[in-house]
């Protein structure tokens, strides 16, 4: 016999008087079969959080028992899909209960009847260990799925396979048995609980960039394969405009993008867009490589908290085939959230701005899930987490994103004066930092030349310089400054202006290589010591101002295309002849 | 099942308990019968086995513990819709109070609505022209999209909203049979009501209003069902009869402090400034059912007003409201007081989905760059400004000064504009040109150099020179 439920508040479901559930197991709620999961037990009740609207649920109604902790279905058919926080198909609910979300769909998470072309790699007699592939399938123009056997099961020895050929996600194409002489039937997917990080052999160093095509990142801010990133600031700074922009041009191979309690609008826009855009590095569409997960903030709270280990999950997966995969997940802050309107709904004691007290174990949970890694079959994945933070009042000092701080190590501070002057992306070049230059300094140094960090160790410094020079010119002008730090503070717009700034509706300027990135960084740095030479020994500033050329390096990025690096030969000139004229005189 | 429960085991707020009900279920609207012949209304809020929780809509004066008879419907709050809806007017939850009877029902539905399945939508592209340049040159609003006025006390709100809503148009034919006002006034003082009342009436357009109003007298928990109500009405409106809605929410603050005054009586745990900790999923409930979904031509916008006590922006009020809408309209207390209606503040005003509404096949090509360098210009002013309060404008660089005469002619002819002044895509765009001609050339660095070249010409701006 079921349980009965006793009380109901808003999500939170209280069962009496019954040992029949463990902790973190998903149960059916009710006669519409919500799913829920078990959060508290104590001798006299279980408490669950419902992952949908409890309207009309009524006391005495039945609680099913599943016996498993809630869990994701991983196989064939997550790339290219939309999924709600608990993995539903969005597209198959529309067709269910049409435009809106409908109460209580139990949908499989993949097309059970979609036909895959698989070909399987296992023979009879090899011995099948956890994470290494049985059957492999093209899933999207990009992506090949690996079949890969469950860390879940035991290793053990192929007794049957299927033939090569077409096959549902859920037919049984291998059988194993292992040391035990259990039987196992192994189809296209397989289930793993979210809440728990997949394993793998073991935690590589971090050695590539994730390289974004974004020249503030990719220079001045790099996030490592592997890395974690946080990205703070208030409404309208443009963390979402940033978290698509790494979306589309970052050279991951999948992106798992997690819309978590954001608006229904954005969700659509990735849709829309994505299906259009091509991947510059393999020309197919942006979709063949993007898994969304879309839980808007209409959409049931519990079902947001859950969203965030759903989307990693997924990512893990896909990590294991050797993969390597970037989460956006904007943002932690409705997250975070979610974890304390449910914990308010538990009466459990708050600590900081109601915030639970295991706030903070959760986020690094959360993160340390990151990682490069070496996978349980030998090969080399990463999943990089990018996470936007929403601060209260654009407070950089609440938990959320204090906590934040302490668990990534790439900090990209949206800045609002920066937005409100419309300087996209609004990234504060101040109070940003990467720790992964150490580690990355290798890769520069191959593929960019040694120089490249001396020369944004330069740009920083001007920057710096800059940012002094200014509370003295906000007091007393720019005028009454002299002539060497006039120039400073010129070279520093022209950096800002024409390199930190870049305009994600322009076609040359939405994605540029790291090679552009450098030829510009260099141009500006070398009218910059021309210029400085000729000062030093008398040249106006003004004469230098009427050259035009500082105006010119401000619209290299527009006027130079990303298919046309010969170009910057003339910049190089024209700067040599204003100089050359200069001396003559 | 009608079941009656006699008398109450307690009385709290606005809230009561009863005890033991059975088959009750959450959400549940009930009916609460007194002696003298009144009728409630209540929801139930929570459930412990045979206790039940539930919040009286019209307040728990008068009752006792024993003076009442409780009756449970069996299904949750519902409002009567159909097409008579336009041009009445009905309390906060969703009767008629203008006399004139109830509607012709062509069907019930719950209040709470469903949330839209993203795959549903459509991705907002069109704009709604409000006729003011502030507004349609700088933060577009677009249809489908929430857009909130965050304003302060003493500020032209409300007469802003009034002259959005008279002259928003959705399409230059002048064909706007399909376009309709969903007003919800939550809190609001009364001269307020009947201003929108009587401007709706004077500007002929009160036969295509549905007015929800919940005055500041009125209850507070009825309050919390308003913005319900009238999104109801305007999802009825836009995906069922294919209409345009525009809905104006006033005061999104009197609603927000409805949730918490009926949070704290439930005993809840506060978050910020006793807000309780679901603010933002409740206050996203409301402005997510804005939109436009594929099974329908007709939309969904927001206009939102809230005044930010003390003009404060980190308020929780407007913060988790800007998180949740696709941008805002700040209106400012200085602008106002140098005589400049509407007062926005442009810099912190922000419309999200203003790129793809809004170019060649919309508005004008040229939108998008006009919009990001008046931007970009008015935002070096304030700095230009803040430097001449010290050093004095004697002292300022040629660029600065330029700066600053641009500002005070931004302000002086591109804000300000007359409160039925209506001016055409056109007629802004041009201005804005006309404008940025102030400015030296090589400050214009938000502008293609080929765009730039085509419409940059200093004597555009001599207008402005000869009158200073």
């Amino acid at each position: 016999m079921a349980s009965e439920i006793f009380s109901i508040n808003g999500p939170v479901i209280k069962v009496r008087k019954t040992k029949e559930f463990s902790m973190m197991e998903m149960v059916y709620v009710g006669k519409q079969k919500i799913i829920g999961e078990v959060i508290s037990i104590n001798a006299d009740e279980t408490t669950i959080q419902v992952y949908e609207s409890t309207t009309g649920l009524k006391p005495g109604e039945p609680v099913y028992s599943t016996k498993t902790p809630l869990f994701a279905t991983l196989g064939p058919g997550i790339i290219s899909n939309i999924f709600d926080g608990i993995e539903r198909p969005l597209r198959d609910m529309e067709k269910i209960s049409g435009n809106f979300i409908g109460i209580g769909s139990d949908i499989p998470s993949l097309n059970e009847n979609a036909l895959y072309d698989v070909t399987i790699e296992a023979r009879v007699g090899d011995r099948l260990e956890p994470g290494e592939v049985y059957a492999t399938c093209p899933e999207t123009s990009m992506i090949t799925h690996r079949c890969m056997l469950s860390p879940l099961l035991k290793g053990g020895v192929v007794k049957t396979v299927k033939p090569d050929g077409k096959y549902r996600v859920n037919d049984v194409i291998v059988t194993i048995q292992d040391d035990d002489g259990k039987q196992s039937e192994l189809t296209l997917a397989q289930n793993w609980p979210i809440r728990v990080a997949r394993p793998v052999k073991k935690r590589l160093s971090i050695s590539r960039p994730l390289l974004t095509g974004q020249r503030i990142i990719d220079t001045m801010f790099p996030i490592a394969k592997g890395g974690t990133a946080a990205i703070p600031g208030g409404f309208g700074t443009g963390k979402t405009m940033t978290q698509h922009a790494l979306a589309k041009w970052s050279d991951a191979d999948i992106i798992v993008y997690i819309g978590c309690g954001e608006r229904g609008n954005e969700m659509t826009q990735v849709l829309e867009e994505f299906s259009e855009l091509i991947d510059p590095r393999t020309g197919k569409a942006l979709t063949d490589r993007t898994t969304l997960i879309a839980n808007t903030s209409n959409m049931p709270v519990a079902a947001r908290e859950a969203s965030i280990y759903t989307g990693i999950t997924l990512a893990e997966y896909y990590r294991d085939m050797g993969y390597h995969v970037a989460i956006m997940a904007d943002s932690t802050s409705r997250w975070a959230e979610a974890l304390r309107e449910i914990s308010g709904r538990l009466e459990e004691m708050p600590a900081e701005e109601g915030f639970p007290a295991y706030l903070p174990s959760r986020l690094s949970q959360f993160y340390e899930r990151a990682g490069y890694m070496q996978t349980l079959s030998g090969k080399e994945g990463s999943v990089t987490i990018i996470g936007a933070v929403s601060p209260q009042g654009s407070d950089f000092s609440e938990p959320v994103t204090q906590n934040t701080k302490r668990f990534v190590r790439c900090f990209w501070a949206l800045d609002k004066s920066l937005a409100y002057s419309r300087h996209y992306p609004a990234i504060n070049w101040m109070d940003s930092y990467s720790e992964y230059d150490e580690d990355l300094k290798e890769f520069y140094d191959r593929e960019v030349g040694e120089e490249f960090l001396k020369t944004k160790k330069k740009i920083s410094a001007l920057l710096a310089e800059e940012a002094n020079l200014m509370e003295i010119v906000k007091l007393i002008g720019a005028d009454v400054l002299p002539d060497d730090q006039k120039l400073i503070i010129e070279i520093s717009k022209v950096i800002r202006v024409g390199f930190l700034q870049q305009n994600a509706f322009h076609k040359d300027d939405a994605y540029v290589t790291l090679e552009k990135q450098k030829k510009m960084m260099n141009v500006m740095l070398y009218f910059y010591d021309q210029a400085f030479d000729l000062i030093s020994n008398g040249v106006p500033f003004s004469t230098i101002v009427d050259s035009g050329i500082f105006s010119k390096l401000s619209r290299i990025k527009y006027d130079i295309p990303n298919d046309d690096l010969g170009k910057f030969d003339s910049y190089y000139r024209e700067i040599d002849m204003f100089i050359k004229n200069q001396q003559d005189d | 099942m009608a079941m009656h429960h006699i008398g109450l085991k307690q009385i709290n707020g606005s809230l009561v308990v009863l005890d033991g009900v059975e088959n009750a279920g959450f959400d549940e609207l009930v009916h609460i019968h007194l002696s003298n012949g009144e009728v409630r209304q209540g929801r139930i809020v929570q459930i412990d086995g045979k206790r039940v929780v539930v919040q009286v809509f019209e307040g728990t004066q008068g009752l006792s513990m024993e003076n009442t008879s409780t009756h449970f419907t069996g299904k949750p709050l519902e409002i009567p819709l159909s097409l008579e809806l336009l041009g009445r007017i009905f309390n906060g939850s969703g009767k008629p109070i203008d006399g004139l009877g109830e509607i012709f029902v062509e069907k019930y539905a719950d209040i709470n609505g469903l949330a839209i399945n993203p795959v549903s939508r459509k991705y907002p592209r069109n704009y709604i022209r409000t006729g003011i340049s502030s507004i349609d040159a700088l933060t577009t609003l677009i249809r489908g999209q929430k857009l909130p006025i965050f304003s302060d006390s003493g500020l032209p709100h409300n007469k802003l909203a009034v002259q959005i809503a008279t002259q928003a148009k959705i399409s230059d034919k002048g064909d706007d049979s399909k376009f309709c006002i969903v007003f919800a006034a939550m809190g609001v003082k009364n001269d307020v009501a009947d201003y929108f009342k009587d401007r709706f009436e004077k500007s002929g357009v009160l036969e295509r209003v549905a007015m929800f109003v919940n005055l500041s007298n009125d209850p507070i928990i009825e309050r919390i069902l308003t913005p319900r109500c009238a999104l109801t009405a305007a999802e009825y409106l836009a995906y069922e009869k294919n209409m345009h809605v525009l809905v104006i929410l006033t005061d999104m603050t009197s609603y927000a402090e409805a949730v918490r005054e009926f949070s704290s009586s439930k005993g809840e745990i506060p978050g910020r400034k006793g807000y309780p900790g679901y603010l933002y999923s409740d206050l996203a409930q409301l402005y997510e059912r804005a939109g436009v979904i594929k099974s329908s031509e007709g939309s969904v916008t927001q206009i939102p007003i809230l005044t930010m006590p003390n003009g404060d922006i980190t308020n929780p009020v407007p913060d988790l409201t800007g998180y949740i809408t696709e941008g805002q309209i700040v209106l400012s207390k200085d602008l106002f007081g140098q005589g400049i209606y509407p007062p926005v503040y442009v810099l912190p005003s922000l419309s999200r989905l203003m790129k793809d509404g809004i170019g060649k096949e919309y508005t004008r090509e040229d939108h998008q760059p006009v919009a990001n360098q008046l931007f970009a210009c008015y935002a070096r002013v304030q700095d230009a400004r803040s430097l001449a309060s010290v050093i004095g404008e004697e002292e300022l660089s040629e660029t600065d000064k330029a700066y600053l005469e641009f500002g005070k002619n931004f302000e002086s002819y591109f804000l300000t504009q007359g409160d039925e002044e209506e001016r055409s895509i056109e007629q802004t765009l041009n201005l804005g040109w006309d404008l940025l001609c102030l400015m030296p050339k090589e400050e214009l660095n938000r502008i293609d150099s080929e765009l730039l070249e085509e419409n940059y010409d200093p004597s555009r701006a001599k207008r402005f020179k000869a009158k200073i």
